[in-house]
């Protein structure tokens, strides 16, 4: 059904729609009212999940992290000092295999302290073992929560859905819910393998300790998983989701690409402004595009490679960086290319912090 | 291998522990207590590092470790995941709520539910969860959160924690010419414990396993958060003989040092006498070799007269001498 809806409360109906087990999460901006509507519809009694109020990020993520450890569907968000106080927590659920997911209401990261988006804080966890989605616009960010369950419980490793704060957050927009049905009929309800779960009846140890002898298999296992969901399990998801909803997913968002020389790379809601500044750009006879990636962990390399084919430039607006290197996006995009296309590539860092990014800028840039 | 031992156990043999070692001879009696329809959420440490190597378990219960300071919130998300497979089955749980501080009733052993029940360290409960232990005793999880104190970090060589000691010579507050071992007092953590309004709160040591099992029966009868402090001697952290586990953790209560106690609902309802001829601290601590420089000097000296008050402080405040009159003791402000 199409309403008008904040940003973070339509990923709030959209995450009860999912059935969760358990949620718990702390405040901070700008993720706060994706907590507060979730509060509310446990408070209404519209919700079968648990809520569960901690004293910081860093606890709300281990609580989760125990939920899934049961074998429930678990939930939580944050941003930015959140997601970083989470760190820890972060990388553990991932290398426990843990099928949570997770909202990054993206923000910048201290010092100096500031409250305004960029993607600071979700690139700083990019090694942790987490499948990473980028929203464009709402209505993406709305069906990516509903993808990450789908793909976190078949996967099983933990999904993060990144929305720029504010931008996406706090803006009104129509989006489409769907009607639960579909949800129930997407999602399923989950299932996971006898003991792969806390269950008294099949005692196991989770967590434990690993030598130098297995370790490093452990952490390659877990690399190789993360790499082929990326043909298998996200696609399929992506696929399934198009018949179930109608809508297509992709894990890269294109536009005015054919015939491109010139090329904006980016993630995130700055799809929207640098959409204007090529459609400017064209007027003036400049052939520019933009391919945007929905998807940073695993890397879309094939896909990258495949799109960019015949550019002559890539702009990268990297929202975060590497401080003492460059863009991290730029990196990122420099390797999958690497011995495939001769494109120069132009690293722009743009938009910390909040600051406004303007299409006569973008314009500016080509 | 297992034939060997007459009862069945939850914690079976092979783990690496040292010899003598206090903690993992106290789990295998509180686990044992605890029984098959328990989860563990074990901090990482001692206990957690010598039973859980990758193929080599000891655990006959399900057991989860995740990090080093967060099992209290771990075990909340396992109560949180198991309330909500268990909506149908579990009308007590929510007619119980989790979130009533106020209300905490004995309710008696539950037999369908699973125990959540973290087994952690010092370091993990004193210090660095501390903050995360004071979020679950807030939102009035009904875990049992047994705590084994060895007063210090004695897994990465016995650096000290807050649990340490005055006095204690720890490879963090080494003694030397300027110092004569730690010079902070014990994290009280049985008061803090107390003031939050968590139901039942006890202390034991490794030298009483029965009491142990008491106590964890007891704890099981309670509503809401649970917390259970036991000492645990470590061998190579207090520089002991193998042989002397059980003796030093028997002085630690029987000088009044470590009171071993039992407390409902802020009431001191129970506590270990001390004998007649009530031992010396010194008994206790020249048997460990993170005291023995106290001997040698006369700051040292001084020290230990700091610790016999302690003791003697103790027996008076618990009433911990035989002859001591029963007398009730309210540690919390009643509303």
């Amino acid at each position: 059904m199409k309403k008008l809806l904040e940003g973070s409360q339509a990923i709030a109906q959209v995450v009860n729609l999912c059935r969760p087990g358990v949620i718990s999460a702390y405040p901070i901006t700008p993720q706060t009212h994706i907590v507060e509507d979730l509060a509310k519809i446990a408070a209404d009694g519209e919700a079968s999940f648990e809520f569960v109020r901690t004293e910081s990020e860093f606890a709300a993520a281990s609580v989760i992290l125990g939920a899934s450890a049961t074998g429930v569907r678990a939930y939580s968000a944050t941003t930015s000092q959140g997601l970083l106080l989470m760190t820890e927590v972060i990388y553990n659920i991932a290398g426990m295999n843990l099928p949570v997911v997770l909202t990054c209401a993206n923000r910048a990261v201290s010092a100096p302290i500031n409250i305004w988006n960029d993607q600071q804080d979700a690139y700083s966890v990019r090694d942790a073992g987490w499948i990473m989605f980028f929203a464009n616009d709402i209505q993406e960010a709305v069906d990516l929560h509903i993808l990450a369950f789908k793909v976190a419980e078949s996967v099983g490793l933990p999904v993060m859905v990144n929305m720029d704060g504010f931008y996406l957050t706090h803006t009104v927009g129509e989006v489409d819910i769907p009607d639960q049905k579909l949800v129930d009929k997407f999602l399923k309800k989950q299932s996971r393998d006898l003991g792969s779960f806390l269950d008294v009846k099949n005692p196991k140890t989770f967590g434990y300790l690993a030598t130098p002898k297995e370790y490093q298999d452990m952490r390659m296992q877990l690399d190789a998983k993360i790499k082929k969901a990326k043909n298998q399990e996200i696609k399929k998801a992506m696929q399934e989701f198009e018949k179930v909803f109608g809508r297509k997913l992709s894990l890269t968002r294109e536009y005015k690409l054919k015939d491109a020389k010139t090329v904006f790379v980016s993630t995130g809601s700055i799809f929207g402004t640098t959409r204007e500044a090529v459609d400017l750009l064209r007027l003036k006879g400049k052939k520019v595009g933009i391919c945007n990636l929905n998807l940073l962990r695993p890397f879309p390399d094939d896909e990258i490679v495949k799109k960019l084919k015949g550019t002559k430039k890539i702009i990268v607006l990297n929202r975060a960086i590497s401080l003492g290197t460059e863009g991290i996006l730029t990196t990122e995009i420099k390797k999958a290319l690497y011995g495939k296309h001769k494109i120069e590539i132009q690293d722009e860092i743009i938009g910390l912090g909040g600051r406004d990014i303007r299409v006569e800028e973008l314009v500016n840039l080509v | 291998m297992l034939q060997k031992y007459k009862k069945p156990t939850l914690f079976y043999p092979g783990h690496n522990a040292c010899s003598g070692c206090g903690q993992n001879l106290t789990a295998r009696h509180v686990i044992n207590t605890l029984g098959p329809n328990t989860i563990v959420v074990g901090a990482t440490g001692c206990l957690e590092v010598t039973t859980t190597k990758f193929g080599e378990s000891a655990w006959g219960v399900p057991y989860i470790h995740s990090l080093f300071e967060n099992s209290a919130a771990v075990a909340t998300g396992i109560l949180a995941g198991l309330s909500f497979k268990n909506k149908n089955l579990g009308a007590t749980l929510s007619k119980v709520s989790r979130y009533d501080q106020r209300e905490y009733p004995q309710v008696g052993p539950r037999a369908s539910l699973p125990n959540v029940v973290v087994l952690a360290g010092d370091g993990a409960t004193f210090d660095i969860g501390f903050g995360l232990l004071a979020g679950m005793f807030e939102r009035g999880d009904n875990i049992l959160y047994v705590c084994f104190d060895n007063e210090g970090y004695q897994n990465t060589g016995a650096q000290a924690s807050g649990s340490s000691t005055l006095g204690a010579d720890t490879t963090t507050t080494p003694s030397g010419k300027d110092s004569t071992g730690d010079d902070k007092m014990k994290k009280n953590m049985i008061a803090f414990a107390v003031s939050q309004g968590v139901p039942y709160v006890a202390t034991s040591t490794a030298a009483y396993p029965k009491d142990v099992e008491e106590k964890i029966k007891k704890a099981l009868e309670f509503q809401g958060p649970k917390y259970i402090q036991i000492l645990v001697p470590c061998i190579p952290g207090w520089g002991i003989e193998t042989n002397k586990t059980v003796e030093v953790a028997r002085l630690a209560a029987t000088t009044g040092f470590y009171p071993v106690l039992e407390i409902i609902n802020g009431v001191v309802t129970k506590v270990l006498k001390t004998p007649d001829q009530k031992p010396k601290i010194e008994e206790y601590l020249k048997l460990q070799d993170r005291y023995k420089h106290l001997f040698k000097s006369e700051e040292g000296k001084a020290v230990i007269k700091r610790l016999q008050k302690i003791c003697d402080a103790n027996v008076e405040v618990y009433g911990l001498c035989p002859t001591c009159e029963e007398h009730e003791i309210l540690m919390q402000y009643k509303l």
